[in-house]
């Protein structure tokens, strides 16, 4: 089963939801749909379900068109942010309810029930009802349910949020796991760039409702079309500097200047934007071309065994995330390197044209191309 | 518990049961002794008063009409409520708010104004003095709060569990008999109990839209009034009587008003 949207568009009074959306989900794909809160994953979602109309555009699965089909024929499952459950009943039956309607016998029902609960290890709470269950548990009886079904579609709206770390990081390892099996399309909404990455598969950047960059995870991740895409998808954001260009001599407002190689004649001179993640800001010079830029510290955040330490200067801000604890005192001067081969290259419109030269390298190319799918 | 607190809930409780207990210890004395010097319990003990009632139809008749129609409007009550207050909790649609508020208007007119509109209306309709001219009498003030009520009680349900019926598979009917009406039965318990309780107590339009076929208790009390002065004593054990049902909806719905006050909307 494959689910297409074509020209998705809806705005409720006035305001615009999801403008203009057209994406490809496979059969058997497992999708990432990240956005910051409000970018309208939820919207798409609830569009896909058949919960909501959209104003404009068809939705296709497997090539038919279902835009207007209400939800009950579709053939879904979705998972709330919310555990949502039906308290009344009790695990077993809320797991049994999209079977009961099918009309299934209950032989059938009572192993299918049994397998799914063992696979999300809920097989001995089936008795009780929902809310006499700890919050990881009644999400695992709400992904029950949707498992079992067994439907083309599975909706993750933003299930792991209400959990606790601990739990969520466990869930999301076993989610993964169950689709490995399953062929099915599951679509998962996400705020977090980690957890698009530790999920997988393929990623769709939504931005103020608008889908602006799809693909796999790592090239989405390592190609950014634009500063927006760049910013969603990293954390902490990608550091962007404003700079100039012209032919090969960059320079970084007065910070600095450098040599910068453009690898195609298209770039012309003119004012551009450097791109770089906070993780390859170094403290030490490690080559003889890095770019020097003389800062003052803001504030050094320290979460663990990280620091995230940030920096401005006139108008530049930096914020290098180095591993270790360090401590800096407030308006430190501090130098930091950048290294050349690892800068982004967007023009003033804020697209990317083009991706650090360590990319290029060849295991790099051989990942990325094996991710475009 | 400290010691005050003891007698002040004592005193409390004294208080609201004296008239209570001087009904029902009336309810067991003989005309004589209630007009006769003042006693505290009964000295002469009879259930005759008890008796006279369950014996003559023109008394027990009163709590089976009584009965008819609060059953009847209790039914059309949750019957028209339960749809409208979902429709209030789930839909926007053009002056919701106003139809909402507007419902709630009805209860501020007092009863005596519509009495003669009823009154002209059910008499020129045939429906004078028939058990269901009292039922949809008192649904004119028992719906709204009804509505009210369960609104209430329906929003703090979340939407998503009707879209996840949904997206089992459940239709519309099916999802609202089988998951939404069991979540909130509790509800459903007050709101029965609330439009019961009116449509118990109220006098005025049970009284004046019934004359005999479906008289109800409350007038029939006022025939004991006779040319030989008022029996007292028959009197007072109608009025326990009367008292019992409602004791007996309040010990069943108990659990259920206090999570209805939680709401704020009782």
């Amino acid at each position: 089963m494959s689910l297409e949207l074509q020209n998705i568009s809806r705005s409720v009074n006035g305001e615009c939801y999801i403008e203009d959306a057209n994406i490809t989900f496979e059969a058997g794909s497992f999708n990432v749909l990240l956005g910051r809160t409000l970018s309208g994953k939820t919207s798409l979602m609830r569009l896909i379900a058949g919960l909501d109309q959209p104003d404009t555009g068809r939705i296709m699965m497997n090539g038919i068109d279902v835009t207007g089909v209400p939800v009950q024929k579709r053939n879904i499952a979705m998972v709330y942010q919310q555990f949502i459950n039906y308290p009344n009943l009790t695990v077993f039956e809320n797991i049994a309810s999209p079977l009961r309607i099918a009309g299934i016998d209950s032989q059938t029902i009572l192993k299918r029930v049994n397998a799914v609960a063992e696979m999300l290890h809920i097989e001995n709470f089936l008795q009780r009802l929902p809310l006499e269950l700890s919050g990881g548990q009644q999400q695992r009886t709400a992904m029950a349910r949707a498992l079992i079904k067994e439907g083309g579609l599975i909706l993750f709206d933003e299930p792991l949020v209400n959990l606790d770390y601990k739990l969520r990081e466990e869930l999301r390892v076993e989610l993964r796991e169950l689709f490995k099996v399953q062929n099915t399309i599951a679509i998962y909404a996400s705020t977090e760039p980690s957890e698009a990455l530790a999920l997988g598969g393929v990623t769709t950047l939504m931005h103020e409702g608008k889908i602006i960059q799809a693909g796999h995870v790592n090239t989405v991740y390592s190609l950014p079309n634009s500063i927006e895409s760049a910013e969603l998808f990293s954390e902490p954001p990608i550091n962007i500097l404003e700079g100039r260009l012209e032919d090969t001599s960059a320079s970084i407002g007065e910070h600095a200047t450098f040599t910068f190689n453009t690898s195609n004649d298209l770039t012309s001179s003119g004012a551009y934007r450097f791109g770089i993640r906070p993780h390859h800001v170094s403290l030490e010079k490690n080559n003889s071309d890095d770019v020097a830029l003389d800062l003052r510290v803001d504030v050094a955040e320290i979460s663990g065994s990280e620091t995230f330490l940030h920096m401005a200067n006139g108008e530049l801000v930096v914020v290098a995330q180095l591993m270790g604890v360090h401590q800096f005192h407030t308006d430190a001067s501090v130098r930091v390197y950048l290294p050349i081969e690892k800068l982004y290259l967007f023009n003033s419109m804020g697209t990317m044209v083009q991706a650090p030269a360590y990319l290029s390298t060849e295991k790099n190319v051989r990942q990325l191309s094996e991710g475009i799918c | 518990m400290t010691k005050r607190k003891i007698i002040g809930i004592s005193l409390y409780i004294f208080f609201i049961m004296l008239p209570i207990y001087w009904l029902v210890m009336m309810s067991f004395k003989s005309n004589e002794e209630i007009l006769g010097s003042l006693t505290y319990w009964p000295v002469s003990f009879s259930l005759d008063n008890y008796a006279t009632i369950f014996s003559d139809p023109s008394w027990y008749m009163g709590y089976v009409n009584s009965m008819i129609y609060v059953i009847m409007n209790v039914v059309i009550t949750l019957l028209t409520a339960l749809p409208a207050a979902y429709a209030f909790s789930r839909y926007r649609f053009l002056g919701d708010k106003h139809l909402f508020f507007w419902l709630l208007t009805n209860k501020m007119a007092p009863p005596a104004v519509f009495l003669l509109p009823f009154f002209q209306l059910y008499s020129s309709v045939g429906l004078f003095d028939t058990h269901i001219a009292v039922a949809l009498a008192h649904c004119l003030f028992s719906v709204p709060l009804a509505v009210w009520i369960l609104e209430g009680f329906m929003s703090g349900v979340p939407r998503e569990i009707d879209e996840t019926a949904y997206i089992d598979g459940y239709s519309f009917p099916r999802f609202f008999i089988k998951i939404f009406i069991p979540m909130i039965r509790s509800a459903i318990g007050v709101t029965a109990f609330f439009s019961f309780m009116f449509s118990w107590v109220e006098l005025l339009m049970a009284r004046t839209l019934t004359s005999i076929e479906a008289k109800p208790i409350g007038a029939i009390m006022t025939r004991t009034i006779g040319g030989e002065g008022v029996d007292w004593g028959l009197l007072a054990a109608a009025g326990v009587l009367t008292i019992i049902p409602g004791c007996l909806v309040v010990w069943f719905v108990r659990h259920h008003i206090a999570k209805g006050f939680a709401l704020g909307r009782v």
